[in-house]
């Protein structure tokens, strides 16, 4: 018998049949979510629709992650509107600000689990593929018509392996990896496909890692960047599921891990990207340690490896932000925050923080910024005359130190 | 069918210089068609007319899934977008909002801007000075919606039935 894709056996698991790649399915959806920055569409959809009462409000969760706590009057407005619409329509996945980042939090509650289909109004909403299950991202209208029906439209997706050989090592993190891939598959190389990535680099990675490598899988253009579940998956969500594998034969990319040496991506392209030590010297104004792509944990715990007993250049503003309230707590507790601190780091509120160029570290006209967040974009971060260079944890705590953009192996 | 004369732009288009972030918060959308891909060209807003087609290159409407991209194209009175090809988010969100979006290899080669083209959304076929393109038509279920106006609309003539 011919085999599937993962992605194709859990479409077809949650549609009850066979389902073919190319093919346009109706699909039931088993979790999705939304922040406070996609909400409001969502409810104005919902409203022409005339839709009062939502279908299933257990099956959504909602964090408010984007402008956390508003820059705005409108913005404090348009999140009055979502907080009641939770309210109203019962939903009790609901965080209000400071909880963290959605894509984060969802995981990290165990709102999800393996061979789900899930659905979130956000594009980096492909992170959560790294979970064993498929998880894509779409605008509002399609959010509000998941909420309305419990289902969606969707194109069976074929699949693009990623095979990641070697092992990680030393100042050399997932972030490096991700960017690599990005630089060979380009910006439009995966798009309408699924990724997965496989190979003993992934399998020894922790999920957090992991997040990482999925976060990016939109960079690509792709719709899910899948990661066959583990025991690492199952613990890190307190919860198991059902386990897909693909057994058939996809197209592969290969990439050795184990040679790889830390990457940035320069200003433009998510796909620019080129060695550290190519770009080492180029003056940064910022550095932005945070989002959903680098925020946890053991991001901050690398970055306070290199900070500590150091300061933070003083040309340079150096923004530290955990991804959830969870990351936080934990950080705090082993000191991180305090290394930080004394640095000469600003810690932002749980969120997004700068990462969508509104708030809490917007760039100024010719203004340079390290992040290890996911674009890079024209006036990504701020000012369409300002640059952005992404970069790993690592690499982004060493820039801040020396003021200019740093190979992180020169940090014992 | 749709004819309308050309605004031209390269490939990789994306979501943050079609709407930029900080104008997505407000309370009026009226102000989105205003800066309508004021990351590419500030005077953009001012120049488009209701009718208008926009032609790109490759991957149009990558990056974030704000549907304000999709919806200030739209209410600038855009009539269609013509890529090479589309970021998917994007293209559901022109799809799911009535925006008719065709995509067509060979279509940044084949056009200047001014350029008056004609797209035939059943066929997939665009008339240019060059000659007539194939694409592919959008599959009959996208067309329905398209057709109905949008995903609510389609929700809506679904939920009478
Ligand atoms: S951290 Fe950045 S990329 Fe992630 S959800 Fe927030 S705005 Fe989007």
């Amino acid at each position: 018998m011919l085999g599937s894709t993962a992605v194709e056996k859990i479409i077809a698991n949650a549609v009850g049949r066979r389902v073919r790649v190319g093919e346009f399915v109706e699909v039931p959806v088993d979790f999705s979510y939304f922040h406070d920055g996609t909400g409001p569409l969502i409810i104005d959809a919902l409203k022409r629709m005339g839709v009062e009462k939502i279908k299933d409000p257990d099956r959504v969760g909602i964090v408010f992650d984007h402008s956390v706590p508003p820059y705005s009057d409108q913005a404090a407005t348009l999140q009055a509107k979502v907080r009641k619409f939770a309210r109203d329509q019962g939903i009790p996945k609901f965080h209000d600000l400071g909880e963290g980042i959605c894509h984060q939090v969802v995981p990290e509650m165990g709102y999800v689990s393996p061979g789900m289909v899930v659905i979130g109004a956000d594009s980096h909403s492909c992170t959560l593929g790294c979970f064993g299950l498929f998880s894509t991202g779409v605008g509002a209208t399609d959010l509000a018509y998941i909420l309305a029906t419990g289902r969606i439209w969707l194109k069976v997706p074929e699949t693009l392996g990623i095979d990641c050989k070697g092992r990680l090592s030393g100042k050399v993190s997932s972030k490096d990896l991700i960017l690599e891939i990005v630089r060979m598959v380009g910006t439009d190389g995966a798009t309408y496909k699924a990724l997965e990535f496989s190979g003993a680099a992934v399998r020894h990675m922790s999920q957090s890692s992991r997040m990482t490598v999925s976060n990016m899988a939109v960079e690509m253009g792709a719709k899910t960047g899948f990661i066959e579940a583990d025991l690492k998956t199952f613990e890190f969500l307190g919860r198991e599921g059902k386990t897909f594998r693909t057994d058939t034969k996809v197209e592969r990319i290969r990439v050795d891990a184990g040679s790889l040496e830390p990457k940035v991506a320069c200003p433009g392209s998510v796909a620019n990207v080129k060695p550290v030590y190519e770009v080492e010297g180029t003056h940064i104004d910022q550095a932005f340690l945070g989002s959903c792509t680098n925020g946890r944990y053991e991001d901050l715990f690398e970055a306070a490896k290199i900070v500590r007993g150091r300061k933070v250049h003083r040309d340079t503003r150096f923004i530290v932000i955990p991804a959830s309230k969870s990351t936080y707590l934990k950080a705090q507790k082993d000191g991180l925050m305090d290394i930080f601190l004394k640095a000469g780091a600003i810690i932002g509120v749980t969120g997004c923080g700068p990462c969508l160029g509104v708030h809490m570290g917007v760039l100024g006209d010719n203004e340079v910024c390290i992040s290890t967040s996911n674009r890079n974009f024209i006036g990504r971060m701020g000012s369409v005359k300002s640059s952005v260079y992404l970069a790993s944890a690592q690499t982004v705590a060493a820039s801040a130190v020396e003021g200019r953009i740093t190979d992180p192996r020169r940090f014992s | 069918m749709i004819k309308g004369s050309v605004w031209k732009f390269g490939d990789d288009v994306d979501t943050d210089v079609i709407i930029p972030a900080k104008y997505l918060r407000s309370v009026d959308q009226t102000v989105w068609p205003k800066h309508l891909l004021e990351g590419l060209d500030p005077t953009f807003s001012s120049k488009v007319k209701t009718g208008n087609i926009i032609v790109a290159g490759r991957n149009f409407g990558c990056g974030s899934s704000r549907e304000q991209a999709a919806l200030a194209i739209k209410w600038a009175g855009v009539s269609a977008v013509v890529a090479e090809s589309f970021a998917r988010i994007f293209f559901r969100n022109a799809i799911n909002n009535g925006l008719p979006l065709v995509e067509c290899k060979g279509i940044s080669k084949a056009v200047d801007e001014g350029d008056v083209i004609e797209i035939d959304l059943d066929s997939g076929n665009v008339k240019t000075k060059k000659g007539i393109l194939r694409s592919s038509p959008l599959p009959p279920f996208l067309k329905e919606i398209l057709k109905s106006g949008g995903l609510v609309e389609y929700y809506k003539a679904k939920r009478a039935v």
